[in-house]
């Protein structure tokens, strides 16, 4: 995302222009923009006149920069599109205030973000948290991008996986008969493996295709293909022989680089993208990303959580209770914080948290993690309750029996 | 004969629509006044029967027309009909002028006790009423008699609803109008209730019948015969309607019928119509409301003729030869030797002295008629299925059918161990496989440089299997031994696919767990599959384990090797929850062939003295399945079976049973789909229960709709597809919430743990620790789990949760939250 200007007070009042580049942008402006802000973009809206004389009236389309003040955020991750609908808060020669208003953010549009303090239900503002997260959604190092094959007999799921998130492009299931004795009857299951290979490899040559779309025909990237036992091992031998007899010049391009690496996982459900991304293979690739650190400290955390010895704490009240103990401090200490938590509606969740990761990172001296729960390793987090900590010494009971200590859903209610 | 009169007799609602019809059937010919044409015909009758009968003869010109009237004209019956009524001339005109008050003393009687009269009773009297008539053929008076039986009872109303098995004491009070007689209904009927022609005629008829009957039983019985003698014939007509050449002797019969048909036909309908559209007759005289109680006749009682004609429909066996006696003994049930119970009253009113012995056959056409009303309702018009199921009862067959002993067994053990060379030599030994395959076998192996794989090739029939010498998925072969016939599922040992063993691992009775013997395998398989396939095996509900020791070649057929195996696997086993008594070990070796089907000739093994393999296999007992359960069969393999069977299911019936023509639901999908066939052990069967491996031929469902891991069940009792469940299971590994594959059998998906409700005490079962943050392997504990899908799992049944290519927990399922 491109940042065109930017005047934020010391406050925290001020407002943004940006311009979204890429899909990923769509992901970063989903968390940055929170119901109460102004957003400004570009709008086509249908206006309806009245002439003043018959009575007669005609509509028409026109395109206007609209102002709204944001009630609700929708985003799909799929089609990387964000909806932000609200009520108008700027009058213009068309539109009266308090009409409300969908704005669709597209690629290479610029909008402007406005945050305020106080007001009449008390905005943050930029807070900490909202600066972070737009100076990481303007830093132009773009991380590598890799195309996922999570794959088990019968089942595959394509995957984009990129700084920020994960994003479950398609799910194929194909049926493919078991093996049973008798002559000649492997054949079916042979027949059906090929049925399978064919499909996975058609919808991810189309998936490859959109991917590439405007973008230089250099652009590298790993495609993994992950599978328990030998069924990507399988699929790759499919596809050098495809792309030898009859593939594209893209396939064939892919295979002469070597950009497939078949890598081991135990099974073909997405959430096996874990190991996958934890396998050296990948960890080389993808060694500086935010994402590999972020996984490194999922498996940090829950290595320490297996010896039971009281430095690894989840939940939110546990979390909070260590946090005010000093144990989230310098020397080790790390609060694994999903980012789903900051996107709470309540004003007063968000604040809490807010000032969680405030006093950690400047009080305490800690490392704050702030995890994409669109990745596989929020997703991890998010189990926990959204929220955890490693502690730099351990505290052997907590006595909680609130009902939030082993939050049965993600953090996102936790209150 | 028309179809509109054979429907009407089927009394169905749609009937209503030809009211109109019949209404102008009887305007014709109802109306007192005579058309110009029957008066003409009526003249020429009355002079053709007069000189038939000689002017001599007692009978007077009304009698004559009655008679013709009543025989359409035919002279020949009416002559026939004069003599007959002329022999026992006691005294028929005063009967005659007598009758009508009784008759309608009769039916006050009868209509002033409605709802009184129990079912049997009510339903006896509108049958009886009716069959008389069509023997007498005669058209009116079916119609009196049959308003003389309109005697209405609501229990016999709503004999088959279900509310009328309320308790007495919680029943409303239900007055029930009565219905009055309407004499003359034809006839032109006036206010007072005068006795029309027609009413009059059949009183007359009536009379002669109970005369009749009265003096010859026997001749009656001839009568009732003859009756259904004629219906049966008629009923072959039906039949061969086709033909359009019909015999002469049955002609005769057949034109009686079709009136009769059609007579029985216009009784019943113009009860109905009338009732509730009295007007249309020009009707005077008080009819009742249009209340419940006013229309008994609506779901008319079929008439024995009806049953016959309908029978077709139901696809009745009837048979085509002279051989009548399945058809005669269904006639029987409605003896027309018996006066109805009408003329009983009759009788009794006309002082004609009633025999005492009258009430005996009474009774017997009582339970006759019940009987008759049973086999009606059997004969319910079902739709036709495309497959036609048998109606067996599976269980009975079930147990008459004496068999052998059955059991699965699956065979576990760590990568390489022999597992499948061991079970490929115990086939080859047994003769279930022949030495030409094997030799074939052993000559592709060699090609490959992979000598040693040979008889695991026998289990290992996949191309990549091969390839690579390494089982992939679940192998299943037969075999008997005298007692037993078993089927092995050999499992493959590699970690990557411990999901395939687990599936085989659930339709398995007992487990082989193969070892390999030779030195550093068998402590690499302890830590490796070994461990994890025994603690699969256990927690999935195997009580028994036979441990073969394999590759005891490899180590001299050692007797310490054999006991330090023995030892340490004792002291796990025993710690995984298997009782010492269901362990025992074998030494043997797969490749070399010893102690598989016969002792080891090797001298350096002649220490061992125990049972072979196949005698331990032997021993096994055969489980006890849930037959009489709704069926649930998890489906192993979705194949296309052959041209004949486009789409075929195999899996092992877990609960249950199914035979041909059943309909299942596939279960998360919920369609349905229709058995078209089922081989049990690869040979075509009729039905299967559970425990049995079978192959389901199904027809009516799109393959997209099944999967392996999704569940057969039946259409009465489905499985529930489930999003969240809690089951208490035992930690291998430390439990926190996290992601973990969910497995039972072949149904594998995603899900994670996302509440661990507490720590429970092993023995007790009480809550020890409530929400522990972690769980440390060997606890048990209550987990609740969310799945990504919804997915067909019910309690109890046993579930491994797996993640990272470890299996963390297994146990049983608990209770299911519903969450839509």
């Amino acid at each position: 995302m491109r940042l065109i200007k930017r005047h934020i007070d010391d406050d925290g009042t001020g407002s943004v222009t940006l311009c979204p580049e890429e899909p990923e942008d769509m992901w970063h402006a989903y968390n940055l923009i929170r119901p109460r802000d102004l957003l400004t973009a570009s709008a086509i809206r249908r206006v309806t006149t009245e002439s003043a004389s018959t009575g007669s009236t005609a509509s028409q389309r026109v395109h206007t920069n609209l102002t709204i003040r944001v009630k609700s955020v929708d985003f799909d991750p799929q089609a990387g599109q964000l909806h932000v609908s609200g009520q108008i808060a700027r009058e213009n020669r068309y539109t009266k205030i308090g009409q409300f208003h969908t704005l669709d953010l597209e690629l290479q549009r610029n909008f402007t973000l406005e945050k305020q303090v106080g007001g009449i239900d008390g905005g943050e503002g930029w807070d900490s948290v909202a600066r972070a997260q737009l100076e990481e959604a303007i830093d132009p190092a773009r991380g590598t991008e890799a195309v996922a094959v999570v794959m088990q007999e019968g089942l595959a799921n394509i995957c984009f996986i990129t700084q920020h998130q994960t994003v479950l492009r398609q799910r194929i299931e194909v049926s493919v008969p078991r093996k049973r004795s008798g002559a000649g009857r492997s054949a079916d299951h042979d027949k059906g493996l090929e049925k399978f290979f064919a499909t996975v490899l058609d919808t991810l040559t189309r998936q490859i295709e959109g991917l590439m779309e405007g973008k230089d025909s250099s652009t590298n990237f790993p495609i993994l293909l992950a599978s328990p036992g030998f069924t990507a091992a399988g699929f790759l031998k499919y596809i050098t022989e495809t792309a030898a007899s009859k593939g594209s010049k893209l396939l064939q391009d892919m295979v002469k680089r070597k950009a497939f690496v078949v890598i081991h996982s135990s099974s073909g459900h997405l959430h096996s993208l874990n190991e996958v991304l934890n396998s050296p293979e990948v960890l080389a690739r993808l060694q500086n990303t935010k994402y590999a650190r972020e996984t490194a400290l999922m498996d940090e955390f829950f290595a320490l959580l297996r010896k039971d010895d009281g430095r690894a704490w989840y939940g939110p009240k546990e979390v909070e209770t260590a946090v005010e103990k000093g144990a989230v401090g310098r020397g080790g200490g790390v609060l694994l914080i999903s980012n789903s938590l900051f996107r709470s509606q309540d004003i007063a969740t968000r604040r809490r948290w807010v000032r969680l990761v405030d006093r950690v990172r400047e009080v305490e001296g800690g490392e704050v993690r702030v995890l994409s729960g669109d990745h596989e390793s929020g997703k991890r987090l998010e189990g926990l309750g959204g929220i955890a900590a490693i502690l730099t010494f351990p505290i052997e009971e907590m006595e909680s029996d609130g009902e939030e200590s082993n939050g049965s859903d993600n953090g996102s209610e936790a209150s | 004969m028309s179809n509109r009169r054979v429907k009407s007799l089927a009394a169905d609602e749609d009937d209503y629509d030809d009211y109109d019809n019949y209404d102008d059937d009887y305007e014709d010919g109802g109306n007192e006044e005579l058309s110009p044409e029957d008066k003409e015909q009526m003249r020429q009758g009355t002079t053709k029967v007069r000189e038939a009968v000689g002017s001599a003869f007692p009978a007077t010109d009304k009698e004559i027309h009655d008679a013709l009237w009543h025989y359409y004209y035919d002279v020949g019956k009416t002559v026939a009909y004069l003599k007959n009524k002329q022999k026992p001339s006691t005294a028929p005109t005063k009967a005659k002028k007598d009758e009508p008050k009784s008759k309608l003393s009769t039916s006050f009687c009868s209509t002033a006790l409605p709802g009184i009269s129990r079912s049997d009773r009510g339903g006896q009297d509108g049958l009886q009423a009716t069959i008389p008539q069509k023997d007498a053929d005669g058209r009116q008076e079916c119609i009196s008699s049959t308003i003389y039986s309109t005697e209405f009872s609501a229990a016999e109303f709503f004999k088959d609803c279900p509310w009328l098995r309320i308790p007495e004491h919680r029943k409303a009070e239900i007055l029930i109008e009565p219905v009055y007689p309407r004499l003359g209904l034809l006839g032109g009927a006036s206010a007072g209730g005068k006795m029309s022609k027609l009413a009059a005629l059949a009183a007359k008829r009536r009379q002669k019948e109970s005369e009749r009957s009265e003096s010859t039983a026997t001749g009656s019985s001839e009568s009732q015969d003859d009756y259904t003698t004629r219906l049966n014939k008629l009923r072959l007509q039906e039949i061969n309607r086709a033909k359009s050449n019909t015999s002469r002797d049955a002609d005769t019969p057949m034109r009686e019928g079709d009136k009769a048909v059609s007579d029985s036909g216009v009784s019943a309908d113009i009860l109905r119509q009338d009732l509730p559209d009295p007007l249309s007759h020009g009707q005077t005289t008080s009819t009742p409301d249009l209340s419940v109680s006013v229309e008994p006749c609506i779901r008319g009682r079929p008439s024995p003729f009806a049953s016959i004609m309908t029978s077709h429909d139901a696809d009745l066996f009837l048979p085509t030869s002279p051989d009548l006696l399945a058809v005669g003994e269904n006639a029987k049930s409605f003896d027309f030797a018996e006066p109805s119970p009408d003329d009983v009253v009759m009788k009794a009113q006309n002082a004609k002295v009633a025999a005492p012995a009258k009430t005996k056959p009474k009774e017997s056409a009582r339970t006759k008629t019940t009987s008759l009303a049973h086999g009606v309702q059997q004969l319910s018009v079902q739709e036709t299925p495309k497959v036609k199921s048998k109606n067996i009862d599976v269980l009975a067959e079930y147990k008459k059918v004496k068999r052998k002993k059955a059991a699965n067994f699956v065979v576990i053990g760590h990568v390489d161990a022999g597992k499948s060379t061991l079970m490929g030599r115990l086939l080859f030994d047994l003769k279930a496989v022949d030495q030409r395959t094997m030799d074939k076998y052993r000559k592709e192996a060699e090609r490959i440089g992979k000598g040693s794989f040979a008889f695991a090739w026998v289990l290992d029939q996949g191309t990549e299997e091969r390839e690579r010498g390494v089982t992939i998925d679940i192998a299943t072969n037969k075999f008997e031994t005298d007692r037993t016939s078993f089927t092995i599922l050999d499992a493959p040992g590699h970690k990557d696919f411990v999901p395939n063993m687990i599936a085989g691992a659930s339709q398995a009775d007992f487990a082989v767990l193969v070892i390999d013997a030779s030195m550093g395998n068998f402590e690499s398989g302890l830590k490796g599959q070994t461990k994890e396939h025994a603690l699969l095996v256990r927690s999935i509900g195997v009580q028994r384990i036979i441990v073969a020791v394999n590759k005891m070649d490899a180590v001299d057929w050692s007797e310490e090797r054999f006991a330090e195996i023995r030892q340490q696997m004792s002291a796990f086993l025993t710690s995984a929850g298997f009782q010492s008594k269901n362990v025992t070990f074998v030494p043997c070796s797969g490749l070399e062939g010893g102690n598989i089907l016969a002792k080891c000739s090797d001298p350096k093994a002649s220490w061992y003295t125990g049972p072979t393999l196949v005698e331990e296999l032997d021993q096994s007992e055969p489980s006890t399945y849930a037959l009489d359960k709704p069926l649930r069969m998890t489906i192993n393999d979705v194949f296309r079976g052959s041209v004949l069977n486009p789409l075929s299911v195999s899996g092992r019936i877990e609960a249950g049973n199914v035979q041909v023509g059943e309909q299942v639901v596939v279960m998360p999908s919920g369609e349905k789909a229709q058995i078209r066939s089922l081989e049990v052990d690869d040979e075509p069967q009729d039905w299967a229960v559970a425990g049995q491996n079978v192959v389901l031929n199904l027809t009516d469902i799109d393959p997209i709709h099944l999967k392996t891991g999704d569940v057969l069940c039946s259409a009465v009792s489905p499985i529930q597809n489930v999003s969240e469940f809690r089951a208490k299971v035992l930690a291998f590994e430390h439990l926190t919430p996290m992601n973990i594959d969910v497995h039972k059998g072949r149904l594998h998906v995603p899900g994670r743990i996302s509440q661990l409700v507490g720590v429970l005490d092993k023995s007790t079962g009480m809550v020890v620790k409530k929400r522990p943050k972690i769980v440390q392997p060997g606890n048990v504990v209550r987990v609740v789990v969310q799945l990504d899908q919804p997915v067909p799992l019910e309690p109890p049944s046993r579930v491994v949760l797996r993640a990272n290519g470890e299996t963390v927990a297994a146990g049983l399922l608990e209770k299911n939250e519903m969450r839509p």
